[in-house]
């Protein structure tokens, strides 16, 4: 056997080993942390799963970035919106009053937020960036109450694994994990630039997940429900996204 | 086997017309099994990256420079074609087929395949000596005399010899150096550069680049370097005999 081949096959093996070992460990570890996205499954569940994985590893504690106050974008840019229903433009000829977010599921204390009532909190803000699927962005202050602490008045159930949101409109319903859900800069956003949220950048209530791509941040919320399990939501594939194509994680 | 490395280094010693006899024998595989399998996969993931990352640019063809870019903001530049959404304003009374949604999976799952293909590519042909051999330039062709001579010699379209059937000519090995080692890694880092989710767990990674609307138009250039280098890599092979140069790369023949 020459020294070329005998090279050869040790390379193959290693390479096989390795490759092998990398599998195993990488199952047991998507199966420990839940790295598994709920559109994991058909053609393009493996570069989801590979995605989703490698970012939860990688940024479960990071921060999105935040910008300078003269880094706002001016003039402020607002996506086209769906038009409203009539049950939103009762809400907005009452001024919002009558505004409520129920939040239920595996929580102890389920509950019934107005809009005053999530003011009542202290109000923090971030200027972060919103960044559409389609290329553009822009950066904005919002300001709101991280949805962690509205999680914890109701006493979220620690075996809890996702959050689902949804807007006014029933076609328009989101999910993030906890990682996400409790990440001190996912807000529900009543406020932008220093004023009230605009109704056409999602106001009286947006949530915010800035690591993730705008479909992500909902507009109009009106139910978050917290859940161990995504299977009977929809289709089972997280949220309205995947069910119109797009990918359910979009930290990209 | 070892033939194969006696001809790389006595090509490049005499570089004016090899004698044939230094051709190695006909049943060493002009191109290994791992440098075939790995090209083919690369090529089909830069097929699918390619249509898929022309699909995502045409719903919004606008480029910009620094952190943010919209409708509203003075663009870079913009591609003169139609949009696939209808709030971009292009100039055409219409819009294209949207097909966002399967292209960003597709683009995400070739990705990952061309990666990993290519961590493979890499880590073997340090270990074989592939690179060492067949990529890095030969000890006589380190000089400037040697590239002037080799980029004259391609512009008057000389024939390739028999023997660079056999092995990689000096431009060959820098373009595939260039390509390997600053293209591929350059596509890949302003890629994770756009994602928000990325850069916050490695915020310099587009701070450098001047944010993250600059990341995505370096991200458009560096796939149009990479679609030139495409047109010029299949043109050569044209050029020094399409079938046979097609049968190395399929059979190793």
């Amino acid at each position: 056997m020459s020294n070329l081949t005998r090279r050869k096959l040790i390379t193959t093996g290693l390479a096989a080993t390795a490759g092998a070992a990398g599998l195993g460990v990488a199952a047991r570890l998507a199966e420990k942390y839940g790295l598994i996205p709920p559109d994991h499954g058909g053609f393009y569940g493996l570069g989801e799963t590979l995605t989703y994985a490698s970012q939860r590893l990688l940024t479960r504690h990071s921060f999105a970035r935040e910008f300078s106050r003269s880094q706002i974008s001016k003039p402020p840019f607002a996506n086209e919106i769906p038009p409203q229903n009539d049950a939103f433009k009762r809400l907005q000829a009452g001024g919002f009053a009558d505004w409520r977010l129920e939040v239920n599921g595996m929580v102890a204390r389920p509950a019934s937020f107005s809009l005053a009532q999530l003011k009542s909190y202290p109000s923090q803000s971030q200027i972060t960036m919103v960044q559409c699927e389609e290329g553009w962005s822009y950066i904005a202050e919002w300001i709101g109450v991280p949805l962690s602490q509205v999680l914890q008045a109701v006493e979220v159930h620690p075996h809890a694994r996702y959050v689902v949101y949804y807007s006014i409109d029933p076609d328009w319903w989101e999910s993030i994990d906890m990682a996400d859900a409790l990440h001190p800069q996912t807000f529900l956003t009543y406020g932008m630039n220093g004023d009230e949220l605009p109704v056409a950048s999602g106001g009286p209530l947006r949530l915010r997940v800035p690591r993730q791509l705008g479909y992500k941040s909902v507009k109009y919320i009106t139910r978050i429900t917290a859940t161990d399990s995504l299977k009977g939501f929809g289709k089972g594939l997280g949220s309205a996204s995947p069910e119109g194509g797009y990918a359910w994680y979009a930290g990209i | 086997m070892s033939d194969s490395a006696y001809v790389a280094s006595s090509a490049s010693a005499i570089p004016a017309a090899v004698p044939t006899t230094t051709v190695p024998s006909r049943d060493s595989a002009r191109h290994s099994v791992l440098v075939r399998v790995t090209h083919w996969i690369t090529t089909l993931c830069f097929f699918a990256l390619l249509v898929s990352g022309v699909e995502i640019v045409i719903s919004h063809p606008r480029f910009y420079w620094g952190e943010t870019g919209n409708d509203l903001t003075p663009t870079l530049f913009k591609l003169p074609i139609p949009s696939s959404r209808d709030l971009v304003p292009t100039g055409y009374g219409y819009v294209l087929p949207d097909q966002n949604g399967w292209s960003r999976y597709l683009h995400f799952q070739a990705a990952w395949l061309m990666i990993l293909t290519g961590f493979l590519y890499v880590i073997a042909i340090l270990l074989n000596g592939h690179l060492q051999r067949d990529l890095l330039p030969g000890k006589s062709d380190r000089s400037w005399r040697a590239f002037s001579t080799a980029i004259a010699s391609h512009l008057r379209f000389e024939r390739p010899s028999a023997a660079e059937a056999w092995s990689y000519n000096l431009l060959q090995r820098l373009s595939y150096l260039f390509v390997i080692f600053v293209l591929f890694p350059l596509v890949i880092w302003t890629g994770l550069a756009m994602s928000p989710a990325f850069v916050s767990a490695i915020p310099a990674s587009v701070n450098v680049l001047g944010g993250q609307q600059s990341a995505r138009t370096l991200h458009f250039f560096v796939s149009l370097a990479l679609v030139l280098f495409l047109l010029v890599h299949v043109g050569m092979v044209w050029f020094a005999g399409f079938r046979s140069r097609m049968r190395a790369m399929l059979t190793g023949k």
